[in-house]
């Protein structure tokens, strides 16, 4: 089961014949991700690394019958690119890129509102993985363990430190969502809690926040009044100066409430147990599997 | 990126935005001399950085001769300005924007903003001009009223009658004030911007409306669709180091502390600030050397770092996924070598071909102390530091 992607992703490449995309595409197929094609316009008819390469999404999607697409298209046309993918009512798009003008994530995210069906996870994000099913994205796929735990986070290496910490205790994830450091995002804190609460596969939850907008915040409310399960959280940034961009886009404390101490607060009045520091991941979250 | 005030008013212009007459003066000279064209009997001598609260530092003069407008001009030029935005080290002013004076009978504020939680472009009024938003909204949340702009429909009547009704203006007013609605949301979307602000927004005693300050970011990662803005960006105002950062793909940020850091990947960077500080240290500086970083990026990354007087002590804190460990431990020792590192140097790697990094570290004969995780690393560094 576990959420988003599993051994039934049929996974196309938009931007597969460039560098990145074949790398990566590699990458996800050596883990076991089926991986059935990719799309660079202009160079539709030809086979790249053995995948059949498409002009349009549109045309990959009906050949290859793809329920999932990870977009390796450079920052100026990445926008252009999700919203060919979303006219393709492809389920599940997952934007690697960074670098992506936000205005035009104004316009990706209005799409998105129309076609409920399609979900975007990043852009600016490492991918999403069920460890031991299928993986689409940049992280290295040997750090994880397939088990009962998922993992939401805001920043890439963060996230495999989480992983890290897990997998050497010996507790395994279910799925593990990367959403990205944008402030525009296709995919929020609130709706992958949501897919964890509801998924048998997962008892517990890692939620990895920033610095920046109050996604934690909310996210935070939405876990005192729905969740179900144990949620460990970490806000990243306790030592950042007011002001300054900490490399995400999004990460830039504007005001008192987007600062790490204002949501490491509110996340402990909202009865998330805490890891105050980033080497404590896995400790804390095995705790709360013993209570 | 910040653009200054002149830069922003000339932006606006184009966009049919009415702001005074003014001249740009890099010397005391110029400045008479433009105060001189201009004409008339009141002139603003202002001081170009990029911060606000530049009258409150006495960067906003009003002359009322053109004796002072040169006393001025001479007081602000070439002088350090230190307000609530500069951090105490200020910002030095090299340019001048004097502009004509005007009689102001009420001070609003309009600022356009792209708001996270919904992702739309937002407008925001309120009636409390010329003082800063963010205290009007901590204050008084009520007097600022705000309006999402539909990103199908863009712009529409209905959003100026919500604003003009907000800040009380009459009908004679409020069509003036539409051509500013207009023109900073045409402004905001067709250049790319972050956040557009005239504050204050003036209604003149002869009911004339008047953009009186105006400022401008710019979303960086737009820049390229818009040569024009990217050629407004004054690299005096930015950390030298940050900007030699940038070229390298490094993202860097200068702080206060004494321990040096290395980190792939912006939140893991965070990260490891703050276990530092949980640990009784302060870093030196955020350093994010990317996904793909070359070994060519991580010795100017040792570099940049060392530039800075007070690093104690160096922590390299590296999770490999695309990036792997041993080409990490090679890059870490061919910098420590090109810049003859005097200070300590502990090193976390984790991830991909750990075991082949931390065998090529300990084989390199340096001086480096091997951390097994985060907190080990964090713990070891801090003594370092201390130890130094």
């Amino acid at each position: 089961m576990a959420i988003l992607i599993d051994k039934n992703t049929r996974l196309i490449t938009i931007g597969i014949t460039g560098k990145q995309g074949t790398f990566h595409t590699k990458g996800s197929e050596a883990y076991g991700t089926k991986v059935v094609g990719g799309v660079t316009p202009g160079k539709g008819g030809t086979v790249h690394e053995g995948w059949p390469v498409f002009n349009t999404v549109k045309e990959a999607v009906k050949t290859t019958e793809a329920n999932a697409a990870m977009v390796f298209v450079p920052p100026p046309f990445a926008a252009d690119a999700i919203l060919e993918c979303i006219e393709a009512k492809l389920p599940i798009i997952i934007c690697i890129t960074e670098g992506i003008p936000i205005l035009d994530m104004v316009k990706v995210k209005d799409a998105l509102s129309r076609n409920p069906e399609v979900r975007l996870i990043g852009p600016n994000c490492p991918g999403v993985i069920t460890p031991g099913q299928c993986k689409i994205g940049i992280m290295p796929g040997h750090i994880h363990l397939p088990g009962r735990v998922g993992i939401i986070s805001r920043s890439g290496t963060l996230t495999y430190e989480a992983v890290g910490q897990l997998t050497a205790r010996g507790i395994g994830q279910s799925t593990c969502v990367g959403i990205g450091g944008d402030p525009v995002n296709g995919t929020n804190f609130i709706d992958v809690l949501d897919m964890f609460n509801r998924d048998p596969d997962t008892d517990a939850v890692i939620m990895i926040g920033e610095i920046g907008g109050s996604a934690e915040t909310d996210a935070a409310r939405w876990i005192k009044k729905n969740m179900k399960k144990p949620v460990v959280g970490f806000i990243a940034g306790a030592a950042a100066p007011k002001g300054k961009r900490m490399g995400h886009a999004g990460a830039l404390i504007s005001g008192e409430d987007d600062t790490a101490a204002a949501k490491f607060k509110v996340l402990e009045e909202c009865g998330i147990a805490v890891a105050k520091s980033p080497a404590d991941l896995g400790k804390t979250l095995e705790s709360v599997l013993k209570k | 990126m910040n653009v200054h005030e002149y830069q922003a008013k000339e932006l606006m212009r184009k966009f049919g935005i009415k702001v005074l007459n003014g001249a740009v003066a890099k010397t005391v000279d110029e400045a008479v001399k433009g105060a001189e064209k201009l004409g008339g009997k009141v002139w603003v001598v202002k001081a170009q950085i990029h911060a606000g609260g530049r009258g409150k530092a006495g960067g906003v003069k009003l002359a009322k001769s053109l004796d002072e407008v040169k006393t001025y001009a001479s007081q602000i030029l070439h002088s350090t300005l230190v307000t609530h935005q500069t951090g105490p080290e200020g910002k030095k002013v090299n340019t001048l924007l004097i502009e004509e004076g005007c009689n102001i009978a009420k001070e609003f504020y309009l600022g356009i903003v792209l708001d996270r939680n919904t992702s739309k472009v937002t407008f925001m009024a309120s009636r409390e001009g010329g003082v800063e938003i963010e205290e009007v909204a901590h204050k008084n949340p009520d007097a600022i009223v705000k309006v999402a702009v539909e990103p199908g429909a863009g712009y529409q009547p209905y959003i100026g009658r919500i604003l003009s009704n907000a800040l009380g203006l009459d009908a004679a007013q409020s069509k003036e004030a539409d051509a500013f609605y207009k023109g900073l949301y045409k402004l905001y979307v067709e250049s790319d911007c972050s956040i557009a602000e005239i504050n204050p927004l003036v209604l003149t005693g002869d009911n004339q409306m008047i953009a009186l300050d105006a400022k401008l970011n710019f979303d960086e990662n737009a820049l390229f669709r818009h040569p024009d803005i990217a050629a407004y960006r004054d690299l005096t105002e930015e950390s030298a180091k940050e900007v030699e950062a940038s070229k390298y793909g490094l993202s860097y940020i200068e702080l206060d502390g004494n321990i040096g850091c290395l980190v792939n990947g912006a939140g893991l960077a965070m990260s490891t600030l703050d276990i530092i500080k949980l640990h009784g240290g302060n870093a030196a500086n955020f350093l994010d050397v990317g996904g793909g970083a070359t070994k060519e990026a991580v010795e100017q990354a040792f570099r940049i770092i060392l530039s800075d007087p007070n690093v104690k002590a160096i922590l390299v804190n590296i999770f490999g996924g695309i990036m792997k460990c041993d080409i990490i431990a090679e890059g870490v020792i061919a910098a420590a070598k090109a810049v003859s590192l005097k200070v300590p140097l502990v090193v976390r790697l984790e991830g991909t071909n750990v075991e082949l990094g931390k065998k090529i570290l300990s084989e390199s004969g340096l001086a480096i102390t091997a951390a097994n995780d985060l907190g080990d690393a964090a713990v070891k560094v801090v003594a370092a530091a201390k130890g130094a």
